[in-house]
């Protein structure tokens, strides 16, 4: 009798707590898959294209700065799979209206086609596909962050679930092919927003985060406007900004070696 | 860096010019609709440079200096609804030449009057083809001088004065250039560089200045190009087709004695795209000497075939190598051979094999590039190292070199050994 009351105490004690709690307890928690699938349209598919203004400051461990300037477009051949890239250059000076041009194919057995123009010379050039882990125009960005890395490289286990986070474990299926061991990326349980990515190399130490420092709704979509990537091995670390973001846009085919020679007027204004 | 006093001058009236033009630019701001040139911002970019290079052997017949020269670029370019405007010009003083020039490098409109149509019209730089300082099917003008004394590889293109139009299309995609006029290479003519005289049988420089009789009539003596390309699955296949000139001198008139152009018709195709890990290109070329199709007269350039196959792939972090085998193969060897009046004769087919292996350091700050022509027939070599450090994102200094080596003084690399020269830049870019 005294247990059963006990049981019930505590039950009927814990039940306003359980209450108070439902919009996060009750809330089904999705499968993995389920959970990168979204995160990975969030972050990369929002829209069916968009251009941002990018600003990226790279900072070394010494404090000297250096600064990218480019715009990019952005269209989805396919939501989650195939998309083209078009980035066009601003800053620095020796640098600009050059373009970078990428067709973006998520068959992992299918390398990117990747096109860069030097206006100088009038030159469309044809650049091999590349180890997409090197650094992004020299920042602590790599290839794969700005583009988005397969699902299909890795596999995905949901190792935490705060109030606010699925923490989703991610450990590459050719571990030879990549400098990490594993990242854990913290995604935002009502927006999907991935908040945090961290990797950890081969000895399983921290060395490299992401966070995504700002998130604002544009048109219905939550975007992150500020990111900082930090290389804890080198203490240098690189913040991105986008600005004039825009989705459904409405581009083209602009994605072509017409559009190299001449940059649509959406990647100038 | 000594520089004589007229570039002062030049510079400060031209950088009242262009202070002058945003400044118009913003005055016409509140001007109605009707203006041509509504609001028209003008973007205002260039750089600074200075160069100093010289050469690491002696040469009689030239200048110990091969480059000294200070060189202000300004780029201008704006972009109202109907078009884009662009005007790109350099001023610049050299010790080598004692001169200071100007250099009007682009200057053009370019429209895009209907969906499937693009024009550019005026001075403007072109390029196609696939090679890697390769050229068959590129038959836009060049400069050698510019590239093998040191400047920046952007100026091995020489502008040219030309009509561009684009038409694209769902089953391909057509280029045509009309050059009214014949824009030549800017060649080597002995200044600045020593070369090879065949008429006089040895190495000569500023002693034996080519002089040339360019075709120079306006639509009489114009070039036309040609290139039909299509895009399959990111494999890029084009045709081409020219009619013009050799750009640099294809043969001569002896009792004018000066160098010519001769006809020369140039039909080509090119197919690239992904091989494995890397980027393969494969290219040919049929130059048809028109005013010398029999190949008898040995006063003009035989007709000749031209082949490419070449590939370029990641080798390493930040690490890239491409190699190419070009071949150049005369057509009518044997009465060229027999028709020969003076000097040694060329072999019948050129062999080259170029290397180029791109190294990125220091968060991409610093670029290693080493370039190699390797001629097996010819045996001779050209090596073009350089190395560019970006002090900043405004600042970037370089070093590299010009090296060539050759068993004969008379073939392509060989006769430049003379020329072989280490230079230095220090370019602000805005």
């Amino acid at each position: 009798m005294r247990l059963i009351l006990t049981v019930v105490f505590i039950l009927g004690f814990s039940l306003p707590l359980f209450a108070a709690d439902e919009p996060n307890s009750t809330r089904e928690i999705p499968d993995v898959q389920t959970i990168v699938n979204k995160a990975n349209i969030v972050a990369y598919y929002q829209g069916k294209d968009g251009k941002a203004k990018v600003k990226m400051t790279i900072t070394n461990k010494k404090g000297q700065k250096r600064e990218r300037q480019f715009i990019i477009l952005r269209k989805d051949v396919e939501d989650g799979g195939d998309q083209k890239y078009f980035v066009y250059f601003q800053k620095p000076a020796d640098v600009r209206k050059m373009v970078f041009m990428v067709h973006k194919h998520t068959d992992p057995k299918k390398d990117d086609d990747r096109w860069l123009y030097l206006p100088a010379l009038s030159l469309v050039r044809r650049i091999a596909a590349g180890d997409k882990r090197t650094s992004f125009v020299g920042s602590d960005f790599l290839y794969e962050d700005i583009s988005g890395r397969s699902l299909a490289e890795d596999t995905h286990e949901l190792i935490k679930t705060t109030d606010k986070l699925f923490v989703i474990k991610n450990v590459p299926k050719q571990p030879d092919t990549v400098e990490f061991n594993y990242f854990n990326v913290s995604i935002d349980r009502k927006t999907y927003v991935p908040m945090k990515m961290e990797f950890y190399d081969k000895k399983n130490k921290l060395y490299r985060i992401i966070e995504s420092k700002k998130v604002e709704k544009i048109q219905d979509f939550h975007t992150v406007v500020k990111s900082v990537v930090s290389n804890l091995k080198t203490g240098s670390k690189t913040e991105m900004e986008f600005s004039n973001v825009k989705y459904n846009i409405n581009l083209k085919d602009i994605f072509t070696e017409r559009y190299l020679h001449r940059p649509p007027r959406e990647a100038i204004r | 860096m000594i520089r004589p006093g007229r570039i002062t001058t030049l510079l400060v009236i031209w950088f009242v010019m262009v202070a002058s033009l945003p400044a118009v630019a913003l005055d016409t701001d509140e001007n109605s609709d009707d203006s041509l040139f509504p609001e028209l911002p003008i973007e205002v970019h260039g750089f600074y440079e200075t160069r100093s290079g010289y050469r690491l052997r002696k040469d009689k017949y030239e200048k110990d200096m091969s480059i000294m020269e200070d060189r202000l670029q300004l780029d201008l370019s704006s972009y109202p609804d109907w078009g884009d405007l662009k005007v790109k010009g350099d001023v610049f003083g050299d010790l080598v030449t004692e001169e200071v020039d100007f250099d009007l490098r682009e200057a053009n409109v370019f429209v895009s009057p209907l969906d499937f149509m693009d024009l550019k019209v005026g001075r403007q730089i072109l390029t196609w083809g696939t090679g890697d300082l390769i050229f068959i099917n590129d038959l836009f003008p060049k400069d050698w001088q510019s590239f093998f004394i040191g400047r920046d590889t952007e100026y091995l293109k020489a502008p040219s004065d030309a009509l561009k139009v684009s038409l694209f299309g769902d089953w391909a995609n057509l280029d045509i250039v009309y050059t009214p006029q014949f824009d030549p290479d800017r060649f080597i003519n002995g200044r600045r560089l020593s070369y090879w005289n065949s008429n006089l049988g040895r190495l000569a420089g500023e002693d034996a200045i080519i002089h040339t009789d360019k075709p120079n009539g306006w639509f009489k003596d114009s070039e036309l190009a040609a290139r039909l390309y299509k895009n399959i699955n990111n494999y890029e296949f084009a045709l081409y087709g020219y009619r013009g000139y050799w750009k640099s001198p294809g043969g001569q008139n002896i009792a004018m004695s000066q160098a010519i152009f001769p006809d020369l018709n140039v039909y080509g195709a090119s197919v690239r795209g992904a091989i494995g890990k890397g980027i393969g290109n494969l290219e040919v070329g049929y130059y048809e000497s028109a005013d010398d199709l029999s190949g008898k007269n040995a006063l003009i350039d035989n007709s000749q075939m031209r082949y490419l196959v070449g590939y370029t792939q990641e080798i390493g972090r930040d690490f890239t190598a491409g190699l190419q085998y070009y071949v150049e193969q005369m057509l009518d060897f044997s009465r060229y051979k027999s028709n020969l009046t003076s000097g040694p004769a060329r072999d019948r087919d050129r062999h080259l094999i170029t290397l180029r292996l791109t190294k990125l350091l220091m968060n991409q700050n610093l670029r290693c590039s080493l370039f190699t022509y390797f001629s097996p027939s010819d045996k001779d070599v050209h090596i073009r190292p350089n190395i560019n450090y970006k002090l900043n994102d405004n600042l970037a200094l370089e070093v590299g070199g010009n090296i060539f080596f050759g068993d004969y003084p008379n073939t392509f690399f060989g006769q430049f050994r003379n020329n072989t020269n280490v230079y230095v830049g220090l370019r602000y870019s805005f």
